[in-house]
């Protein structure tokens, strides 16, 4: 366990649920990033101003956790076949939206409400991704 | 007014969110494959942090509802937007399928991809090629789901 990092995972545990907790009371929505994405994308949808600015805020927020702490922020690797990257990342994208719901929205949100639809949502794919990896690093 | 001010806390609770991700190490796909692997247990190989991410965010979020379910309204809209209870039906079980397998493969999730952005160095184009993949998932789903009359 020499990767664990338990002092990164509350400090950043922290701030996630606070982001989504203000989000929640100041705007009475669900942080859920890939319906954020959705409706982004949607041209005839309700208003997209705000979903594009959270979106675009993320990744501001990354470049500052940098900026200001860069002993706290663990280095990134990426897996780096092509053809991997995007087959993961449509089936990741195509499968949260038909569900409804990714690790925020169900993962987070959903089941901090005990929402039934979630909770399922939520077991299955930390199953999943758990067999998927398992077959990955352990089968191939 | 309305607007600027949706879009202001926007821009408040998405960076937040970001800097949250960065720290917590979620952004790092090796991080997040290293907590799914529960085979690497008895080898010391597995990394809980995933795990103090998600308990401590919980723990956060269950207060937050609890506060929800006392107000009628939000600080700063008009109503609350959560989605009411519905069935557990097949797009949710097939769609909660299709994310954990993508997910696994990768170890990227919508949020972190987005946050990994200046975050990757020279595998820049490595996470461009996953960004296009989710997104066209998303557009795709998106037309499937105008295909059919709406699930009440």
């Amino acid at each position: 366990m020499e990767n664990f990092l338990p002092l990164n995972g509350f400090v950043g545990g922290l701030l996630i649920g606070l982001s989504a907790a203000f989000f929640l009371l100041m705007s009475g929505r669900i942080t859920g990033i890939s319906g954020i994405m959705e409706g982004a994308l949607k041209p005839e949808g309700e208003r997209r101003g705000w979903r594009i600015a959270y979106l675009l805020s993320i990744p501001l927020g990354a470049w500052l956790a940098v900026a200001l702490a860069p002993g706290m922020v663990p280095a990134v690797r990426l897996p780096s076949e092509t053809a991997l990257l995007l087959v993961g990342g449509f089936i990741a994208g195509f499968g949260a939206r038909i569900g409804n719901g990714c690790t925020s929205g169900h993962g987070i949100c959903g089941v901090a409400r005990l929402s039934k639809r979630s909770i399922v949502s939520t077991v299955i794919f930390f199953a999943v991704a758990a067999l998927t990896v398992y077959a990955v690093r352990h089968l191939a | 007014m309305q607007e600027l001010r949706n879009i202001v806390i926007a821009i408040l609770a998405g960076a937040t969110f970001g800097i949250g991700l960065t720290v917590a190490g979620m952004t790092n796909p090796k991080k997040v494959l290293d907590f799914l692997d529960f085979a690497a247990i008895p080898t010391g190989g597995w990394d809980p942090t995933l795990g103090v991410v998600f308990v401590t965010v919980l723990a956060i979020m269950f207060a937050a509802f609890a506060l929800q379910r006392r107000r009628q309204a939000p600080l700063m809209a008009e109503r609350f937007y959560v989605p009411g209870g519905g069935e557990i039906d097949a797009p949710l079980v097939v769609g909660s399928i299709l994310f954990g397998i993508g997910w696994g493969l990768v170890g990227l999730c919508p949020g972190p991809a987005i946050a990994a952005m200046p975050l990757v160095g020279d595998q820049w184009l490595d996470l461009v090629v996953f960004l296009v993949g989710l997104f066209a998932g998303v557009a795709l789903a998106v037309v499937v789901k105008s295909a059919k009359p709406k699930a009440a």
